[in-house]
């Protein structure tokens, strides 16, 4: 306490003369306090760093056992046999399912997420707005174990209404047939993700139409705009990168959920041109599903497709990170 | 055709036409009495097909009207505003039912004996049992993950805010956000090839570190927000005085922000207190009371709500407790959001805006 007393200038030179000696005259940071709290802190920051540089490590580690082994073509076999030997096995099924479903789920849950946080911020009724935002909230945090009880046991005996009118007026293009099973198909699966990347999708939208600036609103009503007007002119260019993060968020978290499709979707491997009848996979779920019975080779095939999710959502976010840099520089405002 | 052309254009929105406030309500109200009968006439069973046949037709009712009384500018204002206000309903549903079948079904065999008595031998298509074992499971597990996850997150958030510049703080934030979104499946096998490697067998607290890895990036985001809102002027203060900066940090800048960081890491256990998949992979599951998170399978609630599913074969009994031990779950993270966020407005930052 004394020595903080005799500092009268700001930060850079300390009257402790050891100290001040060891270290560079740019450094402020020469007090042990202060180096050991720095070291603590960008310890941390480092400790991430090796986190992520270790997943990656040791998935790829344990990928390469498996793929060495594997006597299928890792990127096309459409088979799933990892207990025989040689093991036969391949991501092609996977990686179809992981993309059908997600896409739908996208597909779905953008353009009403994004009606919703509009709904909140800007057609709402301010007394109705703050607890349908409170709601939203909550419903972020519903774990997905819960939400594919609900689609297992819910969703899925309510989805044959729906099931049977597609295959009625759209049955001829292939992608809409169906052949009566239950339907425990990536199309379940896409609405169940659907339902829950919205809230996500929604809180993230919100906060940011939330932050366009009152004068450029004010401005476009001034000049006469409708409301839909005021938002396609003022609100929606704003918020563009904020609504395309939320929806990579939102990607991200439908890439890689796992149990609310292994309790929907009943899977095989195969590749079905139909989303409504049941039959596909995806990373997590397959992971999931096939874990139980897998051997330590067994392990190795899932944890090298688990390498093949980790890659995709990493591209997925970072080509968000990128897209939201971009608009930064040119849109004056940030947040 | 020109003369109509000429008039359409002419009136401005302040002498047109208007439709008459409570329109909106009487189309709505008209489409659902439409849909009704066009659903009882083409014997629709399922209510869902009638609700979106009523929602097709207030969002076409409300254009032609509108586009016939006010012109097309505002005809397309109304139906932008029919359709958010069908999107949040169709969004209200889902939601709505999984709360209410959720409470609906848990409150059934949800009572003390379930909460304190594990599953023991009880077989998973007999009633009876409980979800002790996988309570005491997850407030280990998650409490071990915290007690990792909550103090790197906060530091390498301190870092950021506080310390950060150059490569080293921008590689972090970069890496920080990339975490976010890695899956919580992933986080489970990378414990899952490190335990293959040591041949280990499963146990609690390889639970608990991949559930670290996924509660530390949020962790570094909420805190960093906070962090932010904490006025350089109450810096400058504490610095000018001569206060060494470490002190600061602890003294002033983290106990201005305690309510926030507290609301981010409150979160951030909700959140991983619901995962599923690292425990599948790591913990394995078991029926037993297991106190030990260090050695020997353990039971968690969310791989309990999935056992019960999966493994039951359709009885009735597991599925009854399968929704109770979500209700469970769900009291429980929401629980922690209430007082998370009533520590976030109890304690927020004064920033003099």
């Amino acid at each position: 306490m004394d020595i903080s007393t005799k500092t009268t200038d700001a930060s850079p030179p300390t009257p402790q003369p050891a100290a001040a000696g060891k270290r560079g005259a740019a450094r402020s940071t020469s007090r042990p306090g202060d180096r050991i709290f720095l070291g603590l802190s960008r310890g941390s920051g480092i400790l991430l760093l090796v986190i992520m540089a270790a997943i990656a490590v040791f998935l790829t580690y344990r990928a390469s056992l498996a793929i060495s082994k594997d006597h299928g073509n890792f990127l096309t076999s459409f088979e799933w046999n990892t207990n025989i030997d040689p093991p036969v096995f391949g991501i092609a099924v996977l990686a179809f399912g992981t993309v059908v479903s997600s896409v739908i789920a996208m597909a779905l849950a953008v353009p009403i997420a994004v009606a919703i946080a509009l709904f909140l911020t800007h057609y709402a009724p301010r007394r109705m707005s703050g607890p349908v935002a409170y709601v939203v909230d909550l419903l972020a945090a519903v774990p997905s174990i819960v939400y594919g009880l609900w689609g297992a046991l819910v969703l899925v005996p309510h989805m044959n209404g729906l099931f049977g009118w597609l295959n009625d007026y759209f049955g001829w293009t292939g992608i809409f047939s169906w052949d009566g099973g239950a339907p425990r198909s990536m199309l379940t699966v896409g609405i169940l993700l659907a339902i829950m990347i919205l809230p996500i999708i929604t809180n993230v939208s919100r906060e940011v139409f939330r932050q366009v600036p009152q004068m450029h609103e004010e401005a476009a009503l001034a000049l006469g705009a409708t409301r839909w007007e005021v938002i396609r002119m003022a609100v929606l260019p704003f918020g563009r990168s904020g609504v395309i993060s939320a929806s990579m968020l939102g990607l991200g978290r439908a890439l890689g959920e796992t149990m609310a499709v292994a309790t929907v979707l009943s899977p095989d491997f195969d590749i079905h041109a139909s989303l409504l009848n049941p039959g596909g996979g995806t990373f997590a779920q397959n992971i999931a599903s096939k874990f139980g019975e897998a051997t330590e080779q067994g392990r190795d095939a899932l944890i090298a497709s688990g390498l093949i999710l980790f890659v995709i959502t990493l591209l997925v976010n970072g080509a968000a990170r990128a897209i939201i840099a971009r608009r930064k520089e040119y849109s004056g405002a940030n947040a | 055709m020109s003369t109509a052309a000429v008039t359409d254009k002419r009136p401005n929105s302040l002498r047109s036409g208007h439709l008459p406030k409570w329109s909106p309500w009487a189309i709505a109200g008209g489409s659902v009495v439409v849909a009704a009968g066009i659903g009882l006439g083409a014997g629709l069973s399922s209510k869902v097909e009638w609700g979106l046949i009523a929602a097709i037709l207030y969002v076409l009712g409300t254009f032609v009207i509108a586009t016939m009384v006010e012109g097309k500018r505002q005809a397309k204002d109304r139906v932008a505003t029919s359709l958010v206000w069908v999107a949040f309903l169709i969004a209200v549903i889902p939601l709505v039912s999984l709360i209410w079948t959720t409470v609906k079904r848990g409150v059934k065999v949800l009572d003390p004996y379930f909460l304190t008595h594990s599953m023991g031998i009880v077989a998973d298509s007999e009633p009876g049992g409980g979800i002790y074992h996988a309570i005491i499971g997850s407030l280990e597990q998650v409490g071990l993950a915290t007690l990792i996850g909550a103090p790197i997150g906060v530091l390498t958030a301190v870092y950021l805010v506080e310390y950060g510049r150059g490569k080293l703080a921008r590689a972090v934030t970069f890496f920080v956000d990339v975490m976010t979104g890695v899956p919580s499946i992933v986080a489970g096998l990378f414990i899952l090839s490190l335990m293959l490697m040591l041949d280990m067998q499963p146990f609690g607290f390889a639970g608990s570190l991949a559930l670290a890895i996924l509660m530390m990036p949020v962790v570094v985001r909420s805190t960093e927000e906070m962090l932010k809102l904490v006025p350089n002027e109450l810096r400058e203060a504490s610095l000018a005085l001569g206060v060494p900066k470490w002190r600061t940090i602890l003294k002033v800048v983290l106990p201005t922000s305690i309510g926030g960081i507290t609301t981010g890491i409150m979160l951030a256990i909700a959140r991983i207190a619901g995962e599923t998949a690292p425990i599948l992979l790591l913990v394995w599951g078991n029926s037993f009371i297991n106190n030990n998170p260090f050695s020997g399978a353990q039971q968690a609630l969310p791989l309990y709500i999935y056992q019960q599913y999966a493994n039951s074969s359709g009885s009735t009994a597991a599925y009854d407790r399968a929704w109770a031990a979500s209700l469970t779950l769900i009291a429980f993270v929401m629980i922690l959001n209430l007082v998370a966020r009533g520590i976030a407005r109890w304690k927020a930052p004064k920033t003099g805006r």
